[in-house]
């Protein structure tokens, strides 16, 4: 059994706007172990990145109203004060953030903004600092790392950037990685090295990753587990195999169903879900997948926990009323193939 | 030229295309001491109806060579036919009627639309232009935006009240106000979330289907170009690497560019993932100020040998119209590769070496 690490419990996040509340994250709950990467899928908008940025205490504001806990070591990351959160973020828990082009301080060599990072955490000698900086670069892959520590971010392309964010975030050897989008921005070429990299980091760190993600491929590629998020809320968790190979929630079908893949022929249609995520100022009364929903009755009004339906996979939970058996009938099922179906049970449009 | 054996007669012939941009520096007198190679002689032709898919990762010149046919930018060496016709060098009064035979839909639907305008102004703005009378705009703006699939009603509103997905429909709706014959699509779904990716590209199908659009389809990476295109063309750093069928592409890569290209792709399916074997290319794309020698991919690629540094390769043909530039190709059978020949949308100052059978390489995949 490896170490637990991090137990997010009824997470909650709102933002007072002039258009009302947003709820942009409802009662969220998972546990992260040592050495696991668990990634949270969903599109635009349904609190992915909220939920990622409040365990680094990104989201306080004064706007922002927080409830619920996500405990680490003993300390409460949501209430823990500014200085409590100053000694883990960087240290303990360190983020990668999406866009390479604008997270690093473009006016700073990289190598000192490395240097900064470690000695706000370890007082270590400048030039102890500076050889460490040196290190991370070659362990994340840039070449002549000794010549280039002394280079401004503009000097670096795309692929390259996100690499000194790498090595920035495991400056400090972390216990946790949050990786939001983190190839998001860039080609598959570069994508595909970059997971590589992280891939290596984690097994020769053991650190884990919490890889917050729109793209079902990059997930297949790195994932243990998997949270899927809709509106504020996850609709479904569990491991890699169990969400790929027995997707219970409707929305996981849809999603699924809907990438496009290099390495099957290509289908007449390609898969839609129908309609869009609710705003979330306005999310409609329980289900919130309901209205986007072909399978939809009458028990959908009614908010759906996330509890495992299966006799015989405790940790794979979701939050959808058809039981089993019938979402294994409605889902369409070809080989290998996920489609959301339709009331009818034919073709997704 | 009439209707030939291959179908309609193309609608776009670009005939080695290059589009430089200087690099100038000086005190008093700009002098250039460098040039960008943004497209460098490239030579490809659309037929009436087809899309054509054009792929390549950042900076190899795709969204330049898409911007130089709709005449955006002026190219510095070769021409651009539209149904025959030389507009490489056309002015403004000549242009005007082909800009309604020719739309664009852009990338950002965040940045290409004006956030001050309202929706109806902004898929009405290209009728006005081309002297639509202004009671007959309003009709037609609806009768378009309910084509796209959004309510008529969402004429009054502003950009900001839409999502991504509607407001790239915002966008193909604009494009087609003058129903035009050509659309170029600069990763018109590369900005969306998966799901709505999917209801883009259909509603993009449907629309050719009816009103037998013709589409070139510029994108990042191969997975979303497959299921609208009929031709690929992939591209890396202002060259063609490869054209070929859509599907053969997938099944049968030549360059091994191409099948870097594919490798790269994520498979979302988690045991097929661990089965295959993931060739990772190293390195990325050189500076297009400096380009390689000889064939321009030859320092990432892990087949380059001795001729690769020196001879630049010609397009061969090989069978179904499938061109690539390649002295070592992959899935290519000894018999095959020995009945090759150049083709003349080969870049002008490529050799005239054709990938010897011996270099041939009949097993699949990289």
């Amino acid at each position: 059994m490896s170490e637990r690490l991090l137990e997010v419990d009824e997470l909650r996040v709102s933002f007072a706007t002039e258009e009302g509340v947003v709820q942009a994250v409802d009662g969220v709950t998972f546990e992260l172990d040592a050495g696991e990467v668990l990634a949270v899928v969903g599109e635009s908008g349904c609190g992915k990145s909220v939920t990622a940025m409040t365990l680094m205490g990104l989201t306080r504001s004064p706007n922002a109203r927080f409830g619920g806990s996500a405990r680490y070591q003993g300390r409460d990351l949501v209430t823990a004060s500014d200085e409590e959160l100053q000694q883990v973020r960087g240290a303990e828990i360190s983020m990668i953030f999406q866009d390479p082009m604008t997270s690093l301080n473009p006016v700073m060599r990289i190598g000192d903004q490395i240097v900064e990072q470690i000695q706000e955490h370890q007082g270590i000698p400048d030039a102890q600092a500076r050889e460490r900086s040196i290190e991370l670069l070659e362990r994340v892959g840039i070449p002549r790392a000794r010549d280039r520590v002394d280079s401004y971010p503009f000097e670096f392309s795309g692929g390259m950037r996100q690499r000194v964010m790498i090595a920035l975030a495991l400056s400090c050897d972390p216990s946790i990685l949050i990786a939001d989008e983190p190839t998001t921005a860039l080609d598959v070429t570069i994508q595909a090295q970059i997971l590589e990299r992280v891939r290596e980091l984690r097994e020769q760190t053991g650190a884990a990753v919490i890889l917050v993600t729109h793209d079902l491929g990059v997930v297949a590629d790195i994932a243990d587990r998997i949270a899927v998020m809709y509106a504020g809320r996850i609709v479904e968790q569990g491991t890699l195999d169990e969400i790929f190979y027995d997707p219970q929630h409707p929305y996981t079908w849809g999603l699924l169903g809907s990438i496009t893949r290099v390495d099957r022929p290509r289908p007449e249609r390609l898969p839609a879900i129908a309609g869009l995520p609710p705003s979330l100022a306005a999310r409609p009364e329980g289900c919130h997948f309901r209205p986007r929903c072909p399978h939809e009755f009458d028990k959908c009004p009614e908010v759906p926990p996330l509890e495992s339906r299966l006799d015989d996979k405790p940790g794979h939970k979701d939050r959808c009323w058809l039981t089993p058996e019938e979402k294994r009938r409605t889902r369409e099922v070809e080989p290998g193939e996920i489609g959301l179906g339709s009331k009818e049970g034919v073709g997704a449009a | 030229m009439t209707e030939g054996c291959n179908g309609a007669r193309p609608l776009v012939e670009v005939d080695h295309l290059k589009l430089h941009f200087p690099i100038k520096q000086g005190i008093l007198i700009d002098r250039e001491v460098a040039r960008v190679h943004a497209v460098d002689d490239v030579t490809f032709s659309l037929r009436e109806g087809e899309t054509l898919g054009l792929v390549g990762e950042s900076g190899c010149g795709k969204t330049t060579l898409s911007r130089a046919l709709m005449r955006l930018i002026d190219a510095t060496h070769g021409a651009i036919r539209f149904r025959g016709d030389d507009i490489t060098g056309a002015g403004r009064k000549a242009m005007e009627p082909l800009r309604r035979e020719m739309q664009m839909v852009f990338q950002d639907p965040f940045a290409s639309l004006n956030p001050r305008k309202r929706v109806g102004q902004i898929i009405g703005a290209p009728l006005r232009l081309h002297g639509i009378r202004g009671d007959q705009v309003e009709p037609r703006v609806r009768e378009l935006l309910d084509r796209v699939g959004l309510a008529s009603e969402h004429l009054n509103r502003y950009p900001h009240e839409f999502s991504g997905g509607q407001r790239q429909r915002i966008g193909v709706a604009r494009a087609l106000a003058l129903e035009p014959r050509l659309i170029v699509l600069d990763e018109p779904v590369s900005a969306l979330d998966v799901s709505v990716q999917a209801q883009i590209i259909n509603l993009l199908d449907d629309l050719q289907d009816e009103m037998g659009l013709t589409y070139l389809f510029v994108a990042h990476d191969l997975s979303v170009v497959r299921h609208v295109s009929d031709r690929i063309a992939v591209m890396y750093l202002g060259k063609l690497m490869e054209v070929s069928p859509a599907e053969e592409l997938y099944t049968k890569p030549i360059h091994p560019y191409t099948s870097a290209l594919l490798a790269a792709v994520p498979i979302p399916d988690p045991r097929e993932n661990r089965a295959r074997e993931r060739i990772v290319v190293s390195g990325e794309p050189p500076n297009p100020i400096d380009p390689p020698s000889g064939c321009v991919f030859h320092p990432r690629c892990p087949r380059s040998t001795e001729i690769c540094q020196r001879v630049e390769p010609p397009l061969a043909r090989y069978a179904n119209g499938h061109l690539a530039a390649c002295h070592h190709p992959l899935n290519v059978t000894p018999e095959e590769a020995s009945v090759t020949q150049k083709d003349p949308s080969s870049p002008l100052t490529a050799g005239d070496e054709l990938p010897a059978a011996a270099d041939a390489d009949g097993s699949p995949g990289a």
